[in-house]
């Protein structure tokens, strides 16, 4: 029994926002079903009191005071973009409203 | 004058002290070379050949003028393509970057350029630092300056080859799993991964936040050392920075004295699936230490069998939200705007064309082992498993001061030998992975060549947080001792390339 | 399409509404959440942007000191629990304005939660429970090109501006509020107010709906009188005003109510309100692609605020909007239905600013709740934007003490305020409004008076001195009304020898 299906890693490419081909598609899913029977290892480790540990040094409260520094110039800003209309980045229409 | 691009970073700057070259000159060196050589090596995707000119005239001009200089102005350097540098093209080994320009800099270049370090260009890479041979690369794969038919190791294989084919006396990586510490074992140089947190990652393209960590690569012990001081220390600008004095590395690489130092050998970091001529190595390089006084005791850390898995969980989890960005909407790489497709239609169709295969694959995993329903199983089940890791190092570290293994298990393979197997791929990170996992410091030293092939073998050092310093002293004192077996450091062995004219 | 409705008390007659209110507020702040960028409203396009809120690769978040400190300041003034440690999330979802395709959040471990607020409707208090106040940071802005509507249907492409990117929101939600069916749209309606209001006082936000620098996204659902089963709610959005709040609920209410009446189901999603139309559409179905994979911000640390340091904050609290209701009420004297009918006017600001000017407050109140409040009915205003304000009550009220005006006449003063005539002093010039003083003119029109009037002098010798009042009120027109009353009586009545 795969732990993966095609149409379940047909799913994480939309939720990814990755077109991936057919051809793709039956080659990822039994890569992909072999690593997470690989990575679902950490599943025997019994760690149900041990809390997780994010960053080697436990650091809280790093801020910054709420100060103005220089900006980039527009013209930096928009020196990446593929397309730019009236100082702002053209991109295609958008289908969904948020 | 002798062959400039074989000396030291450390030599380099005798050089220009006293007179006897110019960076300029040192600078030209180093671009003949690259010139001559990296047809075969492909070390480099970008030489800044005019900016690396213009960096030295400066640090000449600034010389002459009396200023006061840094330890290393002047010395050319190679600089792994993940991170930004103003002006030059960042790609990070992807083809979505393919000729982005970054209008910032990253910190660790800001401070390169402050310490007067000439940056001679960007080198080959994973695609995003995903892998352990450099084959991920959209650019092509570099090749190992010890045997062109081989990988150098990944995911910062440039870097390594770099200053193994004699392009750079130095270059900068980064360590996410081991990407500093095994190309440097493969290709019979230095790498170091500092402390997580002890250089900067702003400007750092990011593929695990939690465990990448910028560091210094270097055909030696004090030279690695010498540069760590560059790059090391708090940076406002990075909020896992950590805000303390950076370790004595450089001192600790000119007083190599082990003794009385304790060293725990790692149990489970050996054996079945170990190449026997790495492992003799290994275990040579070990007696060396005792033999100079350190105390040898073995040690098990029985959570590290996890490290594999839970590394192959947390960094996917953390590289699929990382690389969203990457949607044509305001950089990189654009597909499929033809006035018809949407928006979502040209974020899927320019993801499709401009990542490749590893690079998809860890998206997908990252995004399954978070998606609702499998996080508490996945990526929250390996964030414990981190900190089983962590107890075990801190457990070990009550016994002894450092720990040791052979650096990856086997010694560089074949182009082409494991593209096709993720999993035999992902081992090659076995011995590395646990210190990233933990966030403490660690390193490789070349320490030999196995018998069955003839290829470098790396010392794998792993010291507490903030114990930077113990790596140098271990590695400084190794070098020296095998200097004097082999009459010079482990890269004099290396073959001779070919130079094109 | 025009939904089919059914009418609000039919609605309300066979269903009561679940609501909950997911308010979103813009921080005051100089920089940004994560980045040291200015947050100034209306800047040219992309002039407001560094590699961080860009989301360029390689950039890294730094959390803004005074932003926490307002996220702690909104949740002790909306009496939550601040958490002793906190951490920041990730919320992945892609959107074209979104520079990183992720939003930095809090999930599970929000700065404040287990609070509660209360409004005042009607004379009524409604408690409404605070589940949680988080930071999070706001998102680019598109303006879609080529459709009709400048909204998404229709658009050949969009153009994004990252200056708003990145600037702190706090975002407030309740609890599922439940209050009497019929008293739903409008208890919405008073938290959001009552909010703004809170919010000002605290000084962390413009908190201006018309800026987008207060949202608020309304959750509605229906069940059936008498069942504890909560039905399926719609999320609407595009509430820009405190009007909407109220009649976007209200409308929810009857659209739900009519497809659950015909036997039909609720879809759960997210809809539009129109404020045009008074309707709300359809936009996103929430389904799976709403699985934003949540996980704990790994390039920030955790956020601990100290015990000392929460304290600190809670003893810059200003008085909560209650307790100095009630204090100004003692103060002022008035009754609860008097203050009652203050709040209920919008008017206890004004007041209040008018007391501050030496009016007392009975006729602060009498004048706000009265002529003024009369003119912005009829005009549709609100009383803020009636042009006359606290300075031109004291004054017009000064003259009346100082005997130049009496009642009637300030009324007319106020008259010509309220249609710009000028400043009152120009107003009873040019209305001739002020009051005579000269006691001659007010003798010669008394005499009139008596000639005119013989029967009721009559009346007033045999013994009635209480029929003088129609000649006072004779004086008194004859007089245009510009005469003090009184003194016309004090004078009628020496005239007369009563």
């Amino acid at each position: 029994m795969p732990s993966i299906t095609r149409e379940e890693v047909a799913h994480l490419a939309r939720l990814a926002r990755i077109e991936l081909t057919d051809d793709e598609l039956d080659h990822l899913a039994p890569q992909l079903d072999q690593i997470i029977t690989l990575v679902g290892q950490v599943s025997q480790v019994a760690a149900d009191d041990i809390p997780p540990t994010s960053h080697a040094l436990p650091l809280t409260n790093v801020m910054r005071p709420d100060e103005n520094v220089p900006c980039l110039t527009p013209e930096q800003a928009l020196s990446g973009a593929p397309a730019a209309e009236e100082q702002r980045f053209r991109v295609p229409r958008i289908l969904e409203e948020d | 004058m002798a062959d400039l691009t074989r000396k030291t970073a450390a030599e380099l700057a005798e050089l220009m002290t006293s007179g006897q070259a110019s960076s300029v000159e040192i600078t030209q060196a180093h671009l003949d070379r690259i010139a001559a050589v990296d047809g075969a090596v492909h070390a480099f995707l970008h030489v800044d050949t005019e900016g690396a000119l213009a960096q030295a005239k400066a640090v000449d001009d600034k010389r002459a003028a009396g200023e006061q200089l840094s330890p290393l102005a002047g010395v050319p350097l190679a600089l792994k393509d993940v991170l930004t540098q103003e002006g030059v093209p960042t790609t990070a080994g992807s083809k979505i970057l393919e000729g982005w320009k970054p209008p910032y800099d990253s910190t660790v270049v800001k401070r390169l350029k402050d310490a007067g370090i000439v940056i001679l260009g960007k080198t080959n890479m994973d695609e995003f630092a995903m892998g352990s041979s450099t084959e991920n690369s959209a650019y092509g794969t570099t090749h190992n300056p010890w045997d062109l038919g081989r990988i150098p190791g990944g995911s910062g294989g440039g870097s390594s080859a770099a200053v193994s084919a004699y392009e750079a006396p130095l270059a900068i990586g980064t360590d996410t799993g081991g990407s500093i510490r095994q190309p440097g074992a493969f290709t019979g140089t230095v790498g170091v991964k500092p402390t997580y947190g002890g250089t900067s990652r702003y400007g750092l393209i990011a593929l695990a936040s939690s465990l990448d960590t910028p560091g210094p690569c270097a055909r030696t012990t004090l030279d690695a050392a010498l540069l760590h001081e560059v790059i090391a220390g708090w940076d406002p600008m990075d909020s896992t920075s950590i805000n303390q004095d950076v370790p004595p590395v450089v001192e600790a690489a000119r007083n190599g004295d082990v003794a009385g130092l304790r060293i725990g050998v790692v149990k489970e970091l050996g054996g079945e699936g170990y190449q026997p001529g790495v492992e003799a190595r290994f275990h040579e390089a070990v007696e060396l230490l005792t033999k100079l006084g350190a105390e040898v005791v073995e040690v098990s850390c029985p959570h590290f069998q996890y490290a594999l898995p839970a590394y192959y969980l947390i960094l996917p989890s953390e590289a699929s939200s990382n690389l969203a960005k990457f949607d044509a909407m305001r950089y990189g790489l654009r597909v499929g705007d033809d006035g018809e497709n949407s928006a979502e239609k040209v974020m899927s169709l320019t993801r499709e064309a401009g990542f490749g295969a590893e690079v998809k694959r860890r998206i997908m995993l990252g995004t399954h082992a978070l998606s609702s329903g499998y996080y508490d199983a996945y990526y929250g089940q390996a964030q414990k498993v981190r900190t089983l890791i962590a107890r075990d190092f801190a457990a070990a570290y009550e016994q002894v001061d450092v720990l040791v293994s052979p650096a990856t298990p086997t010694t560089a393979f074949a182009i082409g030998d494991r593209i096709d197997d993720p999993i035999a791929m992902y081992k090659n990170d076995l011995c590395t992975i646990p210190s990233n996992l933990a966030g403490n410091a660690a390193a490789s030293f070349p320490c030999g060549l196995a018998d069955e092939d003839g290829l470098p073998v790396g010392f794998h050092v792993m010291a507490p947080v903030m114990r930077d310093d113990l790596l140098y002293k271990v590695g400084a004192a190794l070098e020296s001792a095998l200097a004097e077996q082999w009459g010079g450091v482990l890269m004099t062995k290396a073959p001779e390339l070919e130079v094109t004219r | 399409m025009t939904a089919e409705v059914l009418e609000i008390d039919d609605a309300l007659a066979q269903y009561d509404p679940v609501m909950g209110l997911e308010v979103h507020v813009e921080l005051n702040t100089k920089s940004k959440m994560f980045c040291g960028c200015p947050t100034e409203f209306g800047a040219p396009p992309n002039t407001q942007t560094c590699p961080v809120c860009l989301g360029l690769p390689g950039a890294l978040p730094v959390v803004n000191a005074k932003a926490v400190e307002s996220a702690i300041k909104i949740g002790l003034a909306l009496n939550c629990e601040i958490a002793e440690w906190c951490r920041f999330a990730r919320k992945n979802y892609f959107y074209p304005d979104m520079p990183k395709n992720f939003q930095t959040s809090q999930y599970d471990e929000p700065i404040a939660f287990n609070g509660w607020t209360e409004v005042v409707v009607d004379g009524e208090t409604y408690r409404i429970e605070i589940e949680r106040a988080h930071m999070e940071e706001d998102t680019g802005k598109s303006t879609h090109i080529g459709g009709a509507t400048g909204r998404i249907h229709g658009a050949s492409h969009s153009l994004v501006d990252y200056n708003r990117a990145g600037i702190p929101l706090i975002e407030i939600v309740t609890k599922t509020i439940e209050v009497p069916p019929a008293k739903a749209a409008a208890v919405a309606r008073a938290y959001v107010s009552m909010l703004r209001d809170l919010l000002l006082s605290l000084d962390v936000s413009d908190v201006r709906m018309d800026q987008g620098s207060l949202r608020c996204d309304a959750n509605v659902s229906l069940k059936p009188h008498g069942s504890t089963a909560l039905g399926t709610r719609t999320e609407t959005k595009n509430v820009n005003s405190f009007r909407s709040v109220e009649r976007a609920i209200t409308y929810e209410i009857t659209r739900q109510a009519a497809i659950l009446s015909s036997g039909g189901k609720i879809l759960q999603e997210t809809r539009h309100w129109h404020e045009d139309t008074g309707i709300t559409t359809s936009g996103r179905e929430k389904s799976d692609a709403d699985d934003y994979r949540y996980f704990p911000e790994p390039d920030l640390v955790p956020v601990a605020p100290s015990r000392e340091w929460v304290e600190e904050l809670r003893g810059t609290l200003p008085e909560a909007p209650s307790v100095r209701r009630a204090r100004l009420q003692q103060d002022w004297g008035f009754t609860d239905l008097e203050m009652r009918d203050v709040i209920n006017g919008n008017a206890l600001e004004p007041i209040v600013a008018t007391v501050e000017l030496g009016v007392t407050p009975a006729a602060a109140k009498k004048w706000w709740l009265g002529e003024l409040a009369r003119s912005a009915n009829e005009s549709g205003q609100e009383l803020d934007a009636l042009g006359v304000g606290p300075a031109e009550v004291a004054e017009v009220q000064k003259l009346v003490d100082d005997g130049t005006l009496n009642d009637k006449l300030a009324r007319q003063v106020f008259e010509g305020l309220l249609a710009g005539e000028g400043t009152p002093a120009e107003i009873i010039e040019k209305r001739g409004l002020a009051l005579v003083s000269d006691d001659s003119a007010l003798l010669e029109a008394i005499d009139r008076a008596i000639a005119a009037n013989p029967d009721v002098v009559e009346k007033v010798n045999s013994g009635k001195p209480a029929a003088a009042g129609a000649l006072i009120g004779a004086v008194m027109k004859d007089m245009r009304g510009q005469a003090d009353a009184a003194k016309v009586r004090q004078l009628l009545n020496e005239k007369l020898g009563i």
